[in-house]
């Protein structure tokens, strides 16, 4: 099996969008896609210490008239409850590409509590969820939720399921 | 635990953030929740202020966001010691960015104010300047009186930073000066004044 297409279709995505901060704290499963990113001049790399920076950043960086993007694994997400209200009462713009451990065949039970409720958390603080497990609709799936993200201006999730990212197996 | 001594530092906030904000210029500034968004709103609401009403823990990296979309903009970050201790990470963060074009300016009273005056960390002498320069920044140092007021000011507005000062203030309850609460309009007034009405 060769290198997956689709982190490249999401990368030209974010061309597509004039993504200007790539914010992460990284996820085996965006390996791929941040090496695009980082190649990318007109792109800068902002690697976070915990998951809420990044939606104070992009708030920061929308207010300066620059667009940006946040990547994460599930279990950061919970990490960002409370800075989601910055981004709800004021209405900013965010683009939270999702990378979801905690589903079918996962190895690590510790993944599991977050993994279960991702999409749910985000609803609650009314960030519109895109669940894609379809590996060709993903770069279309996030052009089409960023155009939504930064014309509205609201707040959507592209949650990236297991299958596509692989398990993690934590054998030699 | 020093408990009162902060009840006598001689420099008091509300002095401090006006000269901070005096003649600002093209300045953007961000304002941390609870007193010091009133000490800024006190020295003049302004719609190239962003007061947060909430978001603890996050307004220096709204300052970082901004002054990577603006580098040709002075971007100045006024918060509060309670404030600046829930995102102490983003200080890592920013080193590895390294903004020349963004300072902060943590008023620390040792007290969580807005919520009813209980000690801080810093009353137990957390040192957050030393934390900021151990994370990288260039431009740190802490100010607990008139001798070296001047100096921080003129760091905090123009060197080449990040700039990190914490500047120990008089723990005092002072009169609320409140900032518009809706969001939406704070966001949307300072969009228009950087970028145009077309924001
Ligand atoms: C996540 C979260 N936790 C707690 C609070 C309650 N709270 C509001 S302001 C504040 C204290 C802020 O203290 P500091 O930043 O030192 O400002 P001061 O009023 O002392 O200048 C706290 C704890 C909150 N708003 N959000
Ligand atoms: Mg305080």
């Amino acid at each position: 099996m060769g290198a997956p297409q689709w982190p490249g279709d999401i990368f030209r995505a974010l061309v597509d969008l004039g993504v200007r901060q790539v914010a992460y704290v990284p996820d085996a499963g965006h390996s791929r896609l941040l090496d695009l990113c980082a190649g990318e001049a007109t792109m800068t790399m902002v690697p976070l210490t915990t998951e809420e920076e990044g939606m104070a950043l992009l708030a920061g960086a929308w207010l300066g008239g620059q667009r940006g993007v946040l990547l994460m694994q599930s279990s950061g997400v919970g990490n960002c409850l409370n800075m989601l209200s910055l981004v709800r009462t004021c209405r900013f713009p965010l683009l939270v590409l999702v990378t979801m451990r905690g589903q079918e065949g996962e190895a690590n039970p510790w993944q599991l509590p977050m993994g279960r409720i991702t999409g749910d958390l985000l609803r609650l603080q009314e960030v519109f969820v895109h669940a894609v497990d379809d590996e060709a609709r993903l770069g279309e799936v996030v052009g089409t939720a960023g155009e939504a993200v930064f014309a509205g201006p609201g707040a959507a999730a592209v949650l990236i399921a297991q299958s596509l990212v692989g398990v993690k197996t934590f054998e030699d | 635990m020093n408990s009162t001594r902060a009840e006598s530092y001689p420099l008091r906030r509300r002095r401090v953030v006006a000269s901070l904000l005096a003649d600002r210029g093209e300045m953007l500034v961000v304002a941390g929740l609870g007193t010091p968004a009133w000490d800024a709103t006190a020295a003049g609401d302004h719609a190239l202020t962003f007061p947060l009403w909430g978001a603890m823990g996050g307004a220096a990296m709204i300052g970082l966001g901004l002054a990577l979309a603006r580098p040709e903009r002075r971007v100045l970050v006024i918060t509060g010691d309670g404030e600046m201790l829930m995102g102490l990470g983003s200080l890592a963060t920013i080193a590895v960015q390294a903004p020349a074009n963004l300072a902060i300016a943590v008023l620390d009273n040792e007290r969580y104010g807005e919520t009813g005056m209980q000690a801080t960390h810093t009353a137990h002498d957390v040192d957050m300047a030393g934390m900021a320069a151990a994370a990288g920044l260039p431009v740190t140092g802490t100010v607990e009186s008139e001798a070296g007021l001047e100096a921080a000011m003129m760091a905090l507005r123009g060197a080449g930073g990040p700039v990190f000062y914490t500047i120990k203030v008089r723990a005092e309850d002072l009169p609320l000066a409140l900032p518009p609460r809706d969001g939406v309009e704070l966001k949307g007034r300072f969009r228009a004044a950087l970028l145009g009405q077309k924001a």
